[in-house]
């Protein structure tokens, strides 16, 4: 060759080919990318049409016992990791001085402490209130993944890419309702999905499967016959949180100022 | 654990690696202002610091995602910040703000360091070699060529600061952001990352600087330390009074958050944040700093105050870190309960780890140090008449 050995002009074209290939790469990365995740292969099958259905869940807190029964089929459906809750209910108890007392049932029998609250003489109130994702529309889980694999489906479910997620817990950060946790054994955000693979197949959460007195219902927002809107366009409702903004998909019937 | 906690806030998630990061990444922002200090805005009696501080700031970035990857469930994915971001989230930001941070920084001290890199490229061993892949094998330097390289690198130096608020600020917008979070949501957050980060910057490099220039017998320079300690002193007046705006403003307004933050504050973290953070370690360093500063002590004195208000910045910082960090999730979302918190020594989030990290930063600093001199020939001449050899002496004199 020749072009001498130290000819800062050869350096610099090195270096100008270097950049630009690294950013042509990057571009078609991005590129590449994008497509991808423009088009998802919707969930159940080809019957299933996502565009046709809007999920809500609703809790009823006057019918709810208290039994346990959601927890447990949630556990054993979801393989839920002891320790942790896709959803948990909690036990209200108002005292003679109008202090609230609060517990959840624990364990993977689901079930309360008896000695855990104060007599039973001068109770003024008691109640029980189911909590599970919200399902928000404007969910801050989804808003601050880093990644965008915490996301909204069309249908309106809250969702975690298992392929996906780094496991930086922004997302348990950032959701007032504490519904998520760090799976100990995958490592990655977990979360309530609605039962997302049963309801895209026209089977009920299995919360809202095994709930003996119909606490807690589910429906969908888009179908006007729904049972769900019935009820919703009938009773009084509540949210939690609402100033927070986040516009949960979970409504609570009968809900006393005493919960968060 | 105390009160009523929802079931899924049995363990904090964000521990001590997460404290560390912004301590890291603050130290780091910190130091480049320093050396902005001389190579932007000509503050000649930063000289003496004025490339340590550059090299502080390049080996502490590098280490900075460390405590991060060791956090994440899924280190392994972790570039997925960077190839498929959510620009959504703030934290998406993270990969290309300190990408661009980290070339900044590396650009500058290329072009800061090229003359003593072509002197070691003409000598021999393994800083040779390291010298001429550095350079790309040119040796060549010039009158116009040093110019260059001079208006280059006050340009990198203007663009740094901003740079580095913005990888700073960031943090700081990362909790201030978090609306579920009483203790963390807060615009101010973002301001008070900033200047406690440019208050942990300075006061790790007068630490480092007086210890290290103990250690060697060199003379310490008066001027350099005196005007880094009245900085010193303005900038953590204003990051402890932001601090104390913070809460004040909370607790003034008497809004539903306060019933729980009181608690927290008066409770959980009385001794944390109240005793040490604000009384022991605020109180005591601007006290020190401000005789030092309004009155002529003798040398020796004068930098035994400044040293020791130093350290105790650098563990007011790094409490400040630990308060909002793990302060903010010891309050449960249900407003009605705390969880609590005490690190492990040798788990992976562990104590141990996060020491480890910490220190390897410093003995990067040193190798750097043996490649090029990170302190100019006059500080690095002996406090007695017995001149001691310094590392790396021949090229110098």
């Amino acid at each position: 060759m020749s072009v001498p050995p130290d000819d800062p002009a050869d350096r610099r074209r090195f270096l100008r080919v270097v950049v630009q290939s690294a950013g042509g790469f990057f571009f078609v990365g991005c590129l590449a990318d994008s497509e991808d995740a423009g088009s998802p292969a919707p969930p159940g099958g080809a019957a299933y049409d996502w565009d046709k259905f809007y999920w809500a869940y609703a809790v009823d807190t006057d019918r709810c016992i208290g039994c346990g029964s959601c927890m447990r089929a949630c556990r054993a459906e979801n393989d839920v990791p002891e320790g942790f809750y896709r959803t948990w209910v909690e036990r209200f108890e108002v005292d003679a001085a109008e202090e609230a007392h609060v517990d959840i049932a624990t364990g993977r029998s689901a079930s309360f402490d008896r000695d855990a609250l104060p007599p039973t003489a001068g109770r003024r109130k008691s109640f029980f209130v189911p909590k599970l994702c919200n399902h928000c529309k404007n969910s801050v889980c989804s808003q601050v993944c880093p990644v965008g694999a915490s996301y909204q489906t069309r249908d309106g479910v809250v969702l975690v890419d298992a392929q996906h997620c780094v496991g930086c817990a922004y997302c348990v950060q950032a959701c007032p309702y504490a519904t998520r946790f760090i799976n100990p054994r995958s490592h990655i955000a977990d979360k309530c999905t609605f039962c997302y693979h049963r309801i895209t197949v026209g089977l009920p959460p299995a919360c809202v499967l095994v709930c003996p007195t119909k606490a807690r219902m589910y429906g969908n927002l888009k179908d006007r016959q729904d049972e769900l809107q019935a009820i919703l366009h009938r009773r009084r409702y509540m949210l939690l949180k609402p100033e927070l903004g986040t516009n949960p998909k979970c409504y609570y019937l009968g809900l006393d100022l005493e919960v968060v | 654990m105390e009160g009523f906690v929802f079931p899924n806030e049995q363990s904090v998630v964000w521990t001590v690696m997460i404290v560390l990061y912004p301590y890291i990444t603050g130290l780091v922002a910190g130091a480049f202002v320093v050396s902005s200090l001389y190579h932007l805005f000509g503050r000649e009696e930063i000289r003496p610091v004025a490339r340590f501080s550059l090299g502080a700031a390049f080996v502490f970035l590098l280490f900075a995602p460390l405590p991060l990857l060791v956090h994440l469930g899924h280190p392994e994915r972790a570039f997925n910040i960077m190839i498929t971001p959510n620009f959504s989230s703030a934290m998406a930001g993270f990969g290309y703000i300190y990408t661009a941070y980290l070339l900044l920084v590396a650009i500058e001290i290329w072009f800061i360091f090229r003359d003593e890199m072509i002197r070691r490229a003409g000598g021999g061993g393994f800083w040779r070699l390291v010298a001429r892949v550095a350079l790309l094998n040119d040796l060549r330097a010039s009158e116009a060529s040093r110019a260059t390289d001079h208006r280059i690198i006050r340009f990198l130096a203007g663009l740094g600061i901003p740079m580095a608020c913005l990888l700073h600020g960031y943090v700081g917008f990362l909790f201030g952001s978090i609306k579920a979070n009483p203790w963390w949501s807060t615009p101010l957050m973002f301001v008070i990352f900033i200047f406690s980060a440019i208050v942990s910057g300075i006061a790790v490099l007068i630490f480092h600087y007086m210890l290290i220039a103990r250690l060697n017998g060199w003379k310490i320079d008066q001027a350099c330390v005196r005007s880094l300690g009245r900085f010193l002193w303005g900038f953590m007046i204003i990051a402890v009074s932001l601090e104390v705006l913070e809460v004040v403003s909370i607790a003034y307004k008497q809004s539903e958050e306060w019933e729980i933050l009181a608690r927290l504050i008066e409770d959980r973290l009385f001794f944390s944040y109240i005793v040490l953070q604000f009384l022991v370690f605020s109180l005591v360093p601007f006290l020190l700093l401000g005789l030092n500063a309004l009155f002529r002590f003798r040398d020796a004195v004068s930098n035994t105050i400044l040293w020791i208000a130093s350290v105790m910045l650098l563990i007011q910082v790094l409490l400040m870190r630990w308060n909002v960090v793990i302060g903010g999730q010891l309050v449960s979302k249900s407003y009605r309960g705390f969880t609590s918190y005490m690190p492990g020594v040798f788990e992976r989030e562990g104590l141990a780890v996060a020491v480890v990290i910490f220190t390897i930063p410093f003995g990067l600093l040193y190798l750097f140090h043996r490649f090029v001199p990170l302190f100019p020939p006059e500080a690095m001449r002996g406090a007695k008449s017995v001149e001691r050899p310094v590392v790396p002496s021949t090229e110098l004199h």
